[in-house]
């Protein structure tokens, strides 16, 4: 019987559930859904006509490496991994596909922290890895156009000669492909200023679930109809295969010069963050670190962070020499009317990386802390963040576990990291409903589950918070528009109404259960 | 449901029961862009006012029916703008207009567009049913971005309830420039300049004559002026030239002959011959000509870009360049689920939608 698209989903999440919660860290990629084998030797016989040999895994030592991205707690040995060569290769794998009523999961760099790009059990893994060249800098006209699996900071250093680079930069951004930028919207430490992946994407090739190819947006700033590229950006892998990017180039800045500013509170911090957005600046970078933070990445990168302060500001401008020089003044002045207990301003590009390593380093330094740690990324207003962060204290009260905080201050986008023992599986319980807790609670601060890593599977209960049935089977619906089959990336994103009906049922009694009993489906 | 969209929603239903086509209308200063207006007025000025602006989150949520202007005194009131800067054509522009047409000003190309400051949006739906799209905060990526897409859509997905804006601060200073020089130099320059860290905000060239502003701090805008030289504008007659540019009161817009939008790569040659007014850096080019349709859609197509009817000419052929088939398939069913009986402003963007 060919797989209908969607009706293992359940199954799939029960299954990760449960061996969450009984396992240890070996044991995961065992408990994953069982492959069905005559499925798969069929998908493989097709796939033979269509991709070389070597382009094509499906025995357990070659597409274990495959079974999760960056979000390790959800695992699943994919049924079949393509690794196709072109485009139409692509397009037939996808034919394939859509006429056998098979799962198609795309990925690129899997450094995605959301499992986006968990595998399917009854599907194909399709992995974009082989399309990395940079086809085109065009300094004069200040774009550049790509394959999907271009790394993000590869695109800078084509564009560099050009003195020209491209904005966005997340965290992962040595690694991460401009495919999956796509697929997430991503955001990096200079989006306030300079935008996300949606503001810098002039057009995206690729290909629908039945192998047609579409482009969305194009070589001008507009394209005639609905702007289906605004919605295909950040649509995690769910409405076509990204096969061709064409981002917009920026000009370099001359000059970058951070503030590093101590504050005594996190009250005051929060208070600061708003009076430099008030008075008319906007940062090109505006990130906080708790004290926790600040003393889990000491050790680890010599920032100079002040141990002693509540919370440390770094503050970035950058620009022309004279405009550097006169947003920092100006900035220096709001921070010490803001109550900052001590300022220092980088001196020299040096000063200045010294300051980000910090910052830069701490999910590395948290992983050095604990045996795991466990990223939250909800969003909220901005001036809630001292609230949030008394709120995120007492929770470590509550599951006793700590959480050091890193956030994206200029945008409210919080990185609180829960520091946990994935050996352990009631810690591991314990850093879940923790997490499941802080994103409420950004919820109901009016913000936001997911300010830049996406649902993915790991976010599913939470969109039931933060969105009403009617919203959500709207985004089912344009899921139906783009792929009627519902066979791309199946399962993510959306909640189904069964999943929100039995996470309501928990929610009510998670204040008098410590962990919610487990068999929740 | 509040009063005010019950009573929308209780005319779209109705609307929807009985297959009548409704043209979402408020103060009708649009009504020439797109192709012919068609059905019943759904009027959402009922909708109106500021629900939530704190100037420190940078955001703003306004209702759809709230006047434009309203909503840039109030945020003047606190140094900020829509970035976007659009265009109000005539003093009763909404902001849900303002959404629903996607058109931005000046600014563009410097700051992005309508969709680029869209953060969250409620709408009604076909069915007379409240989505609640995005939120209030810069970053959110929960759900697809339905949001954005709202933005340009002519209302064929639903009326528009709230909207939430991301604002900016208005510059510290400004300063507008002008060269004479031939088309052909001012693209040249104006993509050199694209090129480096200047703070331009905006560009016009017509007449032979390139206007060229600059916005930002003070050191900026300073150092910028004493680089590219030309003429310095008085302030005010400066503001007036941009109003003029924006607001298509500048000479280049009187008159009946045809006026084409064309929207090309910055970089694209001058395009066919033709009284032209080239803005956002080369990207967006007015055309006034007699030409047939045919023939400028597929000047504009040979420059990498889509023309659009803007106001008079021959609408027949439709006023948007149509679209390929697998997209026009994904336009036909967004616009099914959105809208099933296909009440929502007919025809507005493309025949048959």
């Amino acid at each position: 019987m060919p797989f209908r698209g969607g009706s293992l989903q359940t199954d799939l999440n029960r299954q990760h559930y449960d061996c969450r919660m009984e396992s240890a860290r070996p044991s995961y990629s065992s408990r994953s859904l069982p492959i069905d084998r005559q499925l798969q030797l069929r998908v493989v016989g097709r796939l033979r006509d269509i991709l070389p040999q070597r382009a094509i895994l499906f025995r357990e030592e070659d597409t274990s490496p495959y079974e999760c991205d960056g979000l390790t707690l959800y695992r699943q040995q994919p049924m079949v991994v393509a690794i196709p060569e072109t485009i139409e290769q692509v397009a037939d794998v996808l034919k394939l596909c859509h006429a056998e009523h098979v799962p198609v999961v795309p990925r690129g760099a899997s450094t995605g922290l959301s499992g986006s790009a968990l595998p399917h059990a009854a599907g194909v893994l399709l992995s974009m890895a082989k399309f990395n060249r940079v086809l085109n800098v065009d300094g004069y006209a200040r774009t550049a156009t790509v394959q999907p699996g271009v790394r993000n900071l590869a695109i800078s250093e084509a564009a560099a000669p050009y003195g020209l680079y491209y904005a966005p930069d997340p965290s992962s951004q040595i690694a991460c492909t401009i495919g999956g930028n796509v697929a997430e919207n991503s955001g990096g430490v200079h989006c306030l200023k300079y935008g996300l992946t949606v503001h810098n994407v002039l057009r995206v090739r690729g290909l629908t679930m039945q192998g047609d190819p579409v482009e969305f947006g194009g070589g001008a700033q507009d394209a005639p109809g609905l702007d289906l590229l605004a919605v295909v950006i950040g649509s995690e892998g769910m409405l076509a295969v990204t096969t061709e990017v064409t981002v917009k180039l920026v000009p370099k800045p001359q000059l970058a010069r951070c503030i590093m500013a101590s504050f005594a509170d996190v009250a005051d911090a929060g208070q600061a963050v708003a009076s430099v957005i008030a008075a008319g600046i906007i940062p090109a970078g505006l990130e906080m670190l708790d004290q926790a933070a600040c003393r889990l990445v000491e050790p680890f990168a010599n920032a100079g962070y002040d141990l002693n302060a509540a919370a440390v500001l770094l503050c970035e401008s950058d620009g022309t020499p004279a405009e550097v020089e006169e947003e920092i003044a100006r900035m220096i002045e709001v921070l010490q009317s803001a109550r900052a207990t001590s300022i220092k301003v980088s001196s020299s590009e040096a000063d200045r990386l010294r300051f980000w390593a910090g910052r830069k380093n701490a999910f590395p330094a948290a992983g050095r802390a604990a045996p795991a740690y466990y990223c939250m990324d909800g969003t909220i207003p901005r001036k809630r963040l001292g609230e949030m962060l008394k709120a995120i204290q007492e929770m470590e009260c509550k599951y006793g576990l700590s959480c050091p905080n890193v956030f994206h201050a200029g945008d409210g986008n919080l990185h609180p990291l829960i520091l946990f023992d994935d050996a352990d599986p009631e810690s591991v319980a314990r850093a879940e409903a923790f997490g499941a807790e802080i994103l409420e609670h950004s919820v109901r601060m009016g913000g936001t589950v997911t300010g830049e890593h996406g649902v993915g599977v790991e976010k599913l209960d939470q969109m039931c918070s933060q969105f009403d049935r009617l919203t959500l089977d709207a985004f089912s619906g344009v899921k139906r528009a783009f792929d009627p089959a519902g066979l791309l990336n199946p399962g993510k994103v959306i909640p189904t109404l069964h999943r929100c009906a039995e996470y309501g049922r928990v929610r009510v009694h998670a204040n008098e259960v410590r962990f919610p009993d487990l068999p929740r489906f | 449901m509040e009063p005010a969209i019950a009573a929308l929603s209780e005319q779209i239903r109705s609307a929807a029961a009985s297959r009548t086509a409704l043209r979402i209308r408020a103060g009708g200063t649009k009504d020439f862009y797109g192709n012919a207006p068609l059905g019943m007025v759904l009027d959402p000025r009922p909708l109106q006012g500021i629900v939530a602006y704190e100037p420190t989150e940078l955001v703003v949520s306004v209702r759809a029916g709230t006047p434009l202007a309203e909503l840039e005194q109030e945020l003047a009131a606190k140094s900020q703008m829509l970035a976007f800067e659009p265009p109000h054509f005539g003093s009763d522009a909404t902001v849900g207009g303002c959404v629903a047409s996607g058109l931005a000003g000046p600014r563009r190309t410097a700051s992005g567009g309508v969709r680029d400051f869209v953060l969250g949006a409620r709408l009604l739906n076909g069915r007379g049913e409240s989505l609640s799209f995005g939120g209030t905060v810069m970053k959110n990526v929960a759900g697809y971005d339905v949001a954005r897409l709202l933005a340009g859509s002519l209302g064929i997905l639903g009326v528009l309830v709230e909207i939430s804006l991301k604002v900016l601060p208005m510059p510290v200073a400004q300063s507008t420039l002008r060269f004479e020089t031939s088309a052909a130099t001012a693209l040249r320059k104006l993509n050199e300049w694209g090129g480096r860290p200047l703070p331009l905000s905006a560009s016009a060239w017509s007449d032979s004559m390139l206007t060229v502003r600059l916005s930002g701090a003070t050191a900026a805008v300073r150092a910028a002026r004493d680089d590219l030289g030309g003429e310095l504008i008085d302030d005010e007659d400066a503001m007036e030239f941009w109003r003029s540019i924006r607001e298509q009161t500048h000479q280049f817009f009187a008159g009946d002959t045809a006026l084409w939008r064309m929207s090309v790569p910055s970089t694209a040659p001058m395009l066919t011959a033709g009284d032209q007014l080239i803005e956002w850096g080369g990207a967006q080019r007015w055309l006034r000509t007699l030409q047939p349709t045919q023939t400028v859609r597929e000047c504009a197509r040979r420059a990498g870009g889509h023309a659009t009817l803007f106001r008079g000419g021959d609408r027949s052929q439709g006023v948007f360049a149509p679209l390929p088939p697998a997209l026009a398939a994904i336009h036909e069913r967004l616009k099914t689920e959105f809208d099933p009986a296909g009440i929502f402003n007919p025809d507005r963007m493309f025949a048959g939608l």
